[in-house]
């Protein structure tokens, strides 16, 4: 395939080109501008990406370089239907997170739109990275900007969030890198590609895995490894929230279903028991917390972990509606906790306060806010009509297929999304004593990125067809290795059996 | 013989800089030594025009090879990064002139340049206490310090045991194998059992470069001596015998493949790393901090020898030269910061995004660089070792290596955090063009070198795949 316009380079270059051009700017507003005339460019050029061919599992858009020959490291590009959607949900988050940070960020506002433009860069490239080395650089190159993003323009506590959450991330993806050399060392190569298409022994994948697993694990992230989530939440500022929430978290879940299925499948399987059990650890741990939380924030920062852990749920389902469900769910978390936090960003600016008790009985005075808030929320729990209860649905569909009774205990965990989310709600449009008299209504900067969101939501919770059909093909790519494995030890099980029966 | 000389061009050329400035410090005025930073610069040239150079000369214990070259020319960088941070030395001694400074940094670089290329363990010796005996010098040169010249004290008598001991491996290898050069030494049988004596007497050679890379268990004068001299000496300390150390010792190792010796070094590098990477949290003085960081490097870097294959080597090499370009950055950032000479302590970081935005944009490259994260020179060379080391018997070191990256992180971390989220309580610093210029060019080949580290990968692997027999 000769592709004449590298389209996933100039995705990836473009916010460094915008980085280099901001530097020479000084005024604030100017920057504003410019960095949202970037992110519109970007848009622009991310377009040609609907070309994409729904009906194949291949790479596509692929570009290949040398890079380093010496130990076979190339610069190789592509997406398939698994990244495709996440590209698209980082490059239209840029703009919406320029906008919701227009009065919000005073200070140092030049470095802040450059952190922003290079966030993009590295999300981009995990996402697009078909080399496993390239995919670690991405990787680990955006973490250097999310600390910033924190540490800097955070709130009270930023120190101790920002490199809590810096040492959590590194700490889990050191061994991922080993686990990167293995790979080389077993396969002969850093193409992921050709890794996909090897089979390696189930010792070395046991390992593998397990290396892997603690990177992504501490990425998405899954119950005993949460705890920087909500510190990092509650202290980055709304875009930094938004980029954390849609997209880096994406990151970790991406992984599993790129590596650890693809590469690992009979280790997948053989931890796939373990796994469950997190996530439905993840599920209702995160959803009883979340119940708890007086903090606006907070509370959508446990409801994330709860989500998420639906996300891992239908990944180790192995089927197509598990894994299904997950992308969806990957996604729609990505756009409705993403809006989420925008709004909780909007009333901090009036009331400066997150605390539920500051905010309460904003319905008579903030229609269209609460009307935004209401359907997001709605959105959340996963009401029929709103995107996120398509993901729901297959994810559960997709457990009751194989085990009735995770699914049973799943179920409780979309039930407290209910209760904290609606508890949430009602205070904060019917709570009494109001202070909403002083304060004013979504302007429309506010609209102009809370609209998008919205039709996204309605979109895909009334046609995710499209949305599905991108990725079909390669999930059920992705899920053929895993089900020959799981064949092959469902026979050497019965064959087991009729030994025994004979005995 | 003389028609062969001009393969000796750099050497010939420091020794004339070496004499001038020797004329220079026996003038009794106090004359200018603007015009080294330039000849230095015409010296980076001398070494570029000769890196292709090929031959042996000295009745063949001067072997010029790529390898040599290479390191010949990151000599001259250190050397020229070196003399230029040195401009101010507000704390030099006032008996001191500033011709003799120069003149003992010059000698102890022409000892690296010659440890290079010497391929004779006499020789190598000889070039060796040439590197150090100039730096003893260097190292209590601060005034009024006394904490200056215990490190010098520390430094030389470690020092003085080391090679002592080096020397005392020298007569078991001559003993067993009765010959002294490199080329005849790598023909030998190097199997533990059948020469148990030349493999003591080897490791015992080693030591005294395993001091110089300051490795644990050798390393306690490496943060005393950061910490106690000036943070010029310091900048000169930290980098250059590093240079010289690393080539000889993989001209030594490259032909021992010898298991025993390799799994005494794992184990030195699996606790060189994880020592310096636990102490040098806790650390305020930003010297001392990297005196510890130093040590957790060397782990790194031996890492490299103890694969002992020609992509390890390579591996090492490169690393030297990332080490090098990080270290350079970071200590230019902290002189320029220390106006007065004193030492900096975390807090004087505070701020300094705003009080010099482009010494702080460096000194986050660099601290990123040293703790290995992408896109920096420092992350692609600890890759290439860590892919080079696995898959021989040493995965273990491996894992620790990269778990140590995690420790590791916290302190650099806090550079930066320190640099870039707290408001400054001083003034802004005065930063002239030039020192802003050097500072930014290193952060750019960090970076740069990073991402793009193909043809000296290329380079490197191809001139250390010339050093098997």
């Amino acid at each position: 395939m000769v592709e004449t316009w590298p389209i996933l380079s100039s995705l990836i270059f473009f916010p460094l080109l915008g980085v280099v051009f901001l530097i020479g700017i000084k005024q604030e507003k100017a920057i504003r501008i410019i960095t949202l005339i970037i992110s519109l460019i970007e848009m622009g050029l991310a377009l040609p990406l609907l070309k994409f061919q729904l009906n194949s599992a291949k790479f596509q858009f692929i570009e290949f370089h040398p890079w380093i020959k010496q130990f076979h490291i190339n610069y190789h590009l592509g997406i398939d239907g698994i990244s495709y959607l996440m590209v698209l949900l980082t490059v239209f988050l840029l703009p919406l997170c320029v906008l919701c940070s227009w009065n919000y960020i005073q200070k140092r506002v030049k470095e802040f739109h450059i952190c922003l433009l290079l966030m993009t860069s590295a999300c981009i490239g995990v996402f697009v990275a078909l080399d496993l080395v390239l995919f670690y650089v991405f990787w680990e190159a955006m973490l250097i900007p999310m600390f910033l993003l924190i540490a800097i323009w955070g709130g009270p506590r930023r120190k101790y969030a920002s490199i809590k959450f810096f040492i959590y991330t590194l700490a889990g993806s050191t061994l991922l890198l080993v686990a990167i050399i293995a790979f080389y060392l077993k396969g002969g190569t850093f193409s992921i590609p050709e890794l996909l298409k090897m089979d390696f022994p189930f010792h070395f994948q046991f390992w593998a895995f397990l290396a892997m697993a603690i990177a992504f694990a501490i990425k998405v992230p899954m119950f005993p490894f949460h705890t920087w989530l909500p510190a990092a939440h509650v202290e980055a500022p709304t875009a930094g929230s938004v980029l954390l929430a849609s997209v880096l978290l994406k990151m970790g879940t991406y992984g599993f279903l790129r590596f650890c299925l693809g590469l690992t499948p009979a280790a997948s399987v053989y931890f796939a028991p373990l796994m469950i059990v997190l996530s439905l650890a993840s599920i209702l741990y995160g959803g009883l917390v979340a119940l708890g939380q007086t903090d606006m924030k907070k509370l959508i920062a446990y409801s994330s972990v709860a989500h998420m852990g639906f996300v891992t749920l239908g990944i180790f389902m192995f089927n197509l509606r598990g894994v299904e469900g997950a992308i969806m769910q990957m996604l729609n978390h990505g756009i409705t906790t993403g809006a989420l936090f925008m709004l909780v960003g909007a009333i901090y600016e009036r009331s400066h306060s997150r605390e539920i008790e500051d905010n309460l009985g904003l319905g008579k005075y903030l229609p269209a806010y609460m009307f935004f808030f209401g359907l997001f929320s709605l959105s959340s729990l996963a009401f029929p009509g709103t995107n996120s209860f398509v993901g729901e649905a297959l994810v559960l569909i997709g457990v009751f297929e194989k085990y009735k009774i995770v699914g049973l205990m799943a179920v409780p965990g979309a039930l407290l999304a209910a209760a904290y989310m609606l508890r949430l709600l009602q205070k904060l449009a019917w709570g009494e004593p109001s202070k909403g008299k002083n304060f004013t209504d979504l302007n429309a900067r506010e609209w102009l990125y809370l609209v998008p969101l919205g039709l996204l939501v309605f979109y895909l919770g009334f046609a995710p067809k499209l949305a599905l059909q991108t990725m079909d093909k390669s999930i059920q790519k992705s899920l053929i290795k895993v089900h020959t494995v799981q064949k092959s030890s469902n026979i050497n099980l019965t064959l087991v059996k009729k030994e025994k029966d004979i005995d | 013989m003389i028609k062969n000389m001009y393969l000796f061009l750099p050497e010939i050329y420091l020794i004339f800089l070496v004499i001038v400035l020797f004329f220079q410090t026996l003038s009794k005025k106090n004359l200018s030594t603007q015009w080294l930073s330039y000849a230095l610069f015409i010296g980076l040239g001398v070494c570029f025009y000769s890196l292709p150079a090929k031959g042996l000369l000295f009745f063949n214990t001067y072997k010029i090879d790529r390898l040599s070259q290479f390191f010949k020319l990151l000599t001259y960088l250190g050397l020229t990064i070196c003399v230029l941070n040195a401009k101010k030395n507000p704390q030099l001694t006032a008996s001191v002139k500033k011709s003799d400074y120069y003149l003992f940094m010059c000698l102890s670089s022409l000892g690296i340049l010659f440890l290079s290329s010497s391929i004779e363990i006499f020789t190598i010796y000889i070039a060796l206490e040439l590197t150090s005996y100039s730096l003893y010098i260097l190292v209590p040169l601060r005034s009024n310090s006394p904490k200056a010249v215990e490190a010098a004290i520390k430094y030389m008598l470690y020092g003085a045991v080391a090679t002592a001991l080096g020397l005392y491996g020298v007569s078991y290898i001559l003993a067993v194998h009765h010959t002294t050069f490199l080329t005849t030494l790598a023909t030998q049988n190097w199997n533990f059992t059948a020469s148990t004596l030349s493999i003591i007497g080897l490791g015992l050679f080693l030591l005294s470069f395993l001091y110089k890379l300051s490795l644990f268990p050798f390393h306690f004068w490496s943060p005393d001596l950061y910490e106690g001299t000036s943070n010029e000496t310091a900048t000169f300390a930290a980098v250059m015998p590093k240079i010289g150390a690393v080539i000889v010792l993989i001209r030594l190792v490259s032909f021992v493949p010898c298991v025993e010796l390799k799994t005494i070094l794992a184990i030195f590098a699996a606790c060189s790393m994880t020592y310096g990477n636990i102490l040098a949290l806790v650390q305020k003085d930003v010297k001392r901090l990297l005196g510890y960081s130093t040590i957790s490097h060397a782990g790194y870097m031996v890492m490299g020898l103890v694969v002992g294959t020609t992509q390890g080597l390579g591996s090492v090499a490169f690393y030297v030269f990332a080490y090098v370009l990080m270290n350079l950055a970071i200590f230019w950032v902290i002189t320029h910061l220390g106006q007065d000479g004193n030492n900096v302590s975390i807090e004087d970081l505070q701020g300094l995004y705003q009080r010099a935005p482009i010494f702080a944009f460096v000194l986050a490259v660099a601290a990123f660089g040293l703790a290995g994260i992408p896109p920096t020179i420092g992350f692609t060379g600890k890759f290439f070792l860590l892919t080079s080391l696995w898959g021989h018997g040493f995965n273990w070191l491996v894992i620790i290596a990269a778990l140590n990256t995690g420790i590791a992180i916290f302190y650099y971390l806090n550079l930066v955090r320190f640099a870039y989220t707290k408001e400054p309580t001083e003034q802004e610093l005065a930063t002239d063009f030039n020192s802003n210029l050097v500072a930014f060019s290193l952060s750019v080949g960090i970076l740069v070198i990073g991402l793009l580290p193909q043809n000296i990968v290329q380079f490197l692997i191809n001139s250390v795949s010339q050093l098997k027999p």
